[in-house]
């Protein structure tokens, strides 16, 4: 993985890494990686994923209307609020 | 009498026979709370007045004969990355510092409502993602076995505070073996159930596909006693299963003559400390004179089992921190000039390094070509290894292992060495990548460090793993109040 | 305007084929969210419908919402689709301050629904407009900015549940594009699974477009345009930049893939800031969603209990009620004045005549006020009782037009209007010799004109009479005592 490579991936999940997170990240993400190909030794094209361990036959619920928060417990973790709004200040997009 | 010293069980029985008041079973393990917590830090958030004023009303309820919940009296401790209504929920992290959740998780409603008494928040690894808890935002929980190590993680202040007599029960979570290592190091009994056994609403998330919620207990009938309250199905967790509910207390104490056990060769081989597979094998042969049969089996992908579960882990740890950029809650940085600074500042700045270092494994693999072809084939091996188990199971009905492949480690020593640490949950992942129910209980002691016997069983089959363990620690003698060394 | 329109003279009228290809998100009118129980309404105080699933508040889990999954399904049915029989959930990662979890639930492959269409009437004749896939998905909440420049956040939105729509680029023009829209909000409307609303943003649509030059086989770069908030925009839009790549071709030059943001001021469309379209969505299996098996016999009954389509009420209407064509394609195209038709038909005899008023009348003034039939003061049985006036003579036509237009202001009743106003018509008709009599007498000039050929006096004659009875007068009756009069004489 290049320097390049990280720094596009920080910047998709939003991080910003030091120089030497950067190189720690490089360092542990290559060995991870040697593991992970180990993968490639086994066949499994016909083998469907597990992705659901849990399958049930009604999965949904019905369309009923339930009490929602309280808009002062909505905003009570708000870092900013202002006339019932999540407040995000002025930024440049 | 000193009440910290009981067992959850054997508080119970004393209010319900008014021995004791909840009260002064309540303020006695605050009292040594207040004592011992300052240097051992196990706990965030110490919630005094809660707990007093839920054990006068348990206290009122005995007086006015009412029948009592099953936890009637009882000190727990709450890992702290399940959400507590109007009590502050930090997951550990600087993140989440201030948030008030304005919703109790399912399991705490259950545990309130069988009058279980919630003293507080315990310490972890920041947003259950690393093995040692010293990745916690507010600082190490140590080891009440031997100060100068881990309780392990990422559930290390339940561990403790169980351990320490802080609590008599306490809850943890489990996604890579966050509920049986720290159970391990901390010498008591760590119970991981079945994936879709307990409601995860409330569980703040790390991995959706490998999380659960767990409990810990002095001993196994405690750990059980907390695990029945909190199974079962729940409208809001959509992924937990309507399964036909057992009563584990009632079956605990069955024979477990000619029970089938099952020791995994390629675990046995794996490397691991001498002392450990000693006690381990030595926990085989205990078995075989209680009348079971102990007998080696093969796991053939368990060498693959490792890098299936962190292909899934960080992937979708990368997805369940995606909420966290001070928006709508959590911490927001304080100077921003635009929205990409709002964010990159806020989460660079509000969360530790390890999550953030899988935040971008997982953002890795989730964004490149390479990454999802190997997220894509993570899950199908996850097939083949849940084969294995399924195939095991057919004929066994446990599967022995340690729980962890070495000793509790001391604290600052796995920063040296970051890969090493991710190593000690080896034999703890598989139960995670295959949904199956496993529970560490003590083993003795190498050298005066604590030894975890992990017992592994089918999915939903919590009952197998549950006599087993209660069945070896009775004859190990461990049952029961052990204060350990 | 169209290319084609400017330069009727160009040899090559199809020089240039337009490619568009729509992505329509679509608000379902189900009671509560796509995976929580709050309420879905439009409107409300901000943050008022919100819980901690659609906040997205750490530890709560995604409760799919049977109802959404079935209009999604009829959507898909009534747009000819094929409906997948497994359905699964994934996770589009994206920042941004309206989407709480950082992701939308949404579906990856594997939509809901594929491979249908819906008819458009073209130039051409009638087409079938493809549609690729419809998939169920999460909608996010709404972000102001205030005059300071701040974002201001509401998350009643967030969570509402949404189709998404993407057509084939089988699209040639503006007007196909808008007729395509009209159908398709008339074919949802129909089946009752949503609104449609652009102005209240239940419907949104994008669009994709680019350019062939039909003698080289070049193309230009698709272009995205966002910021249609209406079906005459679409058009427009479509129209301006088609145009815009067509003169690019021209020069030699191509267009950039690019989003641009339609400008209905200045009805141009401008490139957007920022950084570009190449959002890399991270796409993840949501796995607290367990997945959906949709069986045979669930999706028979969905369709059986569909409603009456708009093209096969058309052809019903033309069948039953001998209307043609046209008529019956006006009629259907709401539901609401499909069945206002229908009930006042029921109540009267004659479908062409009800047809007539709804067409005329009814429908001009529901589109000078850009009201629904639903916002009528009246219902049919007025329209009815309006119709049974006229046809038993007791008003005439005009008098009719009248009262409908104090129908359509106040909501009373006709025989109600008609007798506040006085508008009885007058069919007594020694009532009326008298009047023609005196008429007669005042405009004897006239009645020379008329005798020595002149039509049109006849004409003014009647109309002196309506005058006198002020418009009262039976038209029919008048007529012909005024002939009998001047034939007297």
């Amino acid at each position: 993985m290049t320097r390049e490579e990280v720094l596009q991936v920080a910047d998709m999940c939003k991080l910003s890494l030091s120089e030497e997170e950067i190189n720690i990240f490089m360092g542990m993400f290559t060995g991870v990686m040697e593991q992970v190909k180990e993968l490639d030794e086994l066949d499994t094209e016909n083998v469907e994923p597990l992705y659901f361990l849990n399958i049930k036959d009604k999965p949904y619920r019905e369309d009923v209307v339930e009490e929602s928060l309280d808009r002062e417990e909505v905003l009570k973790n708000a870092p900013e609020e202002e006339y019932g709004y999540f407040k995000v200040k002025k930024v440049m997009e | 009498m000193d009440i910290t010293r009981l067992t959850a069980e054997e508080i119970r029985e004393k209010i319900e026979k008014k021995e004791v008041s909840a009260l002064e079973v309540t303020r006695a393990h605050l009292d040594r709370i207040r004592e011992i917590d300052g240097d051992l830090n196990a706990f965030i958030t110490i919630t005094e007045e809660e707990a007093l004023e839920a054990a006068k009303r348990v206290d009122q309820k005995v007086k006015n004969g009412e029948k009592l919940g099953k936890l009637a009296g009882i000190p727990v401790g709450v890992k702290d990355n399940i959400v507590t209504k109007a009590i502050r929920t930090t997951a550990g992290s600087k993140m989440l510092e201030n948030f008030i959740p304005p919703y109790d998780a399912t399991v705490i409603k259950r545990i309130k409502e069988e009058d279980g008494i919630i003293l507080g928040k315990t310490n972890l690894d920041e947003f259950a993602g690393s093995y040692s808890t010293e990745s916690s935002y507010f600082g190490p929980t140590k080891n009440p076995i031997d100060k100068e190590r881990v309780p392990g993680g990422s559930s290390g202040g339940s561990t403790a505070a169980v351990r320490a007599h802080e609590v008599a029960l306490a809850l943890g979570s489990d996604t890579g073996g966050s509920n049986r290592q720290p159970a391990s190091y901390c010498g008591i009994v760590g119970i991981k159930p079945s994936y879709g056994l307990v409601s995860r609403y409330g569980l703040i998330p790390l991995s959706n596909s490998l999380d659960v919620v767990g409990t810990f207990g002095r001993n196994v009938k405690d750990a059980t006693l907390l695990l029945d309250v909190i199974a079962g199905s729940d409208i809001n967790d959509p992924s937990a299963m309507e399964v036909e509910r057992v009563n584990y207390l009632e079956s605990l104490q069955a024979d477990i003559k000619g029970m089938r056990i099952a020791l995994p060769g390629e675990y046995m081989n794996m490397p691991m400390d001498s002392r450990v597979k000693e006690k381990v094998l030595e926990a085989a042969r205990l078995f075989e004179k209680l009348g079971a049969k102990v007998e080696e089996v093969s796991l053939p992908h368990a060498k693959y089992a490792w890098a299936t579960y962190y292909l899934i882990v960080v992937s979708e740890i990368s997805s369940a921190m995606a909420k966290y950029g001070g928006v709508g809650y959590g911490y927001r940085t304080e100077d921003y000039e635009t929205l990409d600074e709002l964010y990159i500042k806020s989460r660079t700045e509000g969360l530790g390094e390890e999550i953030k270092r899988s935040i971008m494994a997982g953002t890795y693999i989730l964004s490149s070509q390479e990454g999802k072809k190997y997220y894509e084939k993570a899950f199908r091996v996850r097939a083949l290894i849940k084969e294995d188990f399924d195939r095991v199971f057919e004929t066994y009905d446990v599967i022995l292992s340690p729980t962890t492949p070495n000793l509790p480690f001391k604290l600052g020593e796995s920063v040296k060495n970051p890969t090493e640490m991710y190593g000690s949950g080896i034999f703890n992942i598989p139960a995670n990548v295959a949904g199956l129910c496993a529970i560490s209980v003590p083993c003795g002691y190498a050298d005066g460090l604590p030894v975890g016997l992990q017992i592994m069983g089918d999915r939903f089959k919590e009952i197998n793993i549950l006599k087993a363990a209660y069945a070896f620690e009775a004859e190990l003698s461990l049952g029961g109040e052990h204060s350990g060394i | 305007m169209p290319l084609k329109q400017n330069y009727p003279w160009e040899v090559n009228i199809v020089a240039y084929k337009t490619i568009v290809g729509l992505e329509i998100h679509v608000e379902l009118l189900t009671k509560t969210k796509m995976f929580c129980h709050c309420k879905n309404e439009f409107g409300g105080d901000a943050n008022t419908h919100c819980c901690p699933i659609c906040l997205g508040l750490p530890g709560a889990l995604p409760k799919l919402n049977k109802e959404a999954l079935e209009y999604g399904i009829k959507a898909g049915l009534a747009l000819n689709c094929q409906i997948a029989d497994r359905v699964k959930m994934d996770r589009k990662h994206y920042f941004y301050p309206d989407l709480t979890k950082g992701y939308q639930i949404s579906q990856d492959d594997n939509p809901l629904c594929s491979k249908g269409y819906l008819e458009i009437e073209s130039e051409e004749g009638p087409k079938k407009i493809g549609i690729q896939r419809i998939h169920i998905e999460e909608d996010t909440g709404k972000s102001i900015h205030t005059e300071a420049g701040d974002t201001l956040v509401d998350y009643n939105r967030a969570g509402v549940p949404l189709i998404e729509i993407v057509t084939a680029p089988d699209i040639n023009s503006g007007e196909e594009a808008r007729m395509f829209l009209e159908n398709l909000k008339n074919t949802l409307k129909y089946i009752e699974v949503s609104d449609c609303k652009m102005e209240e943003g239940s419907l949104r649509c994008d669009v994709n477009i680019n350019v062939v030059d039909t003698e080289t086989g070049k193309r230009t770069n698709i272009t995205e345009l966002k910021n249609l908030n209406s079906f005459k925009a679409v058009a427009t839009a479509i129209e301006y930049e088609e145009n815009r790549h067509i003169s690019l071709l021209k020069e030699g030059k191509n267009t950039i893939k690019e989003t641009r943001r339609w400008n209905d001021v200045e009805n141009v469309t401008v490139a957007m800031r920022g950084k570009g379209t190449t959002d890399n969505y991270r796409y993840a299996v949501d796995v607290d969603i367990p997945p959906v098996t949709i069986k045979e016999a669930w999706i028979d009954e969905i369709r059986a209990n569909l409603p009456e389509l708009p093209h096969a009420k058309k052809e019903r209407f033309m069948r039953e009620y001998d209307l043609p064509e046209y008529d019956a394609g006006v009629l259907t195209q709401s539901k609401e004045l499909s069945i206002f038709f229908e009930e006042t038909v029921k109540l009267c005899d004659d479908a062409k005549q009800v047809s007539n008023w709804i067409m005329g009348d009814v429908l001009r003034r529901l589109n000078d006020e850009g009201i629904e039939v639903g916002d009528l003061k009246f219902g049919p049985e007025d329209l009815a009782a309006l119709l049974k006036l006229i046809n038993d003579d007791k008003i005439s036509n005009n008098i009719g037009k009248k009262v409908l237009r104090e129908m359509f202001e106040t909501g009373k009743k006709p025989e109600d209007i008609v007798k506040e106003k006085g508008w009885i018509q007058i069919s007594d008709e020694d009532e009326l010799k008298q009047i023609v009599g005196k008429v007669l007498e005042e405009n004897q000039q006239s009645v020379i004109d008329y005798k020595n050929g002149k039509d049109r006096a006849l004409g003014f004659i009647i109309g002196q009479v309506m005058k006198a009875t002020r418009g009262k007068a039976n038209p029919q009756i008048v007529n012909k005592l005024v002939l009998e009069a001047i034939e007297e004489k």
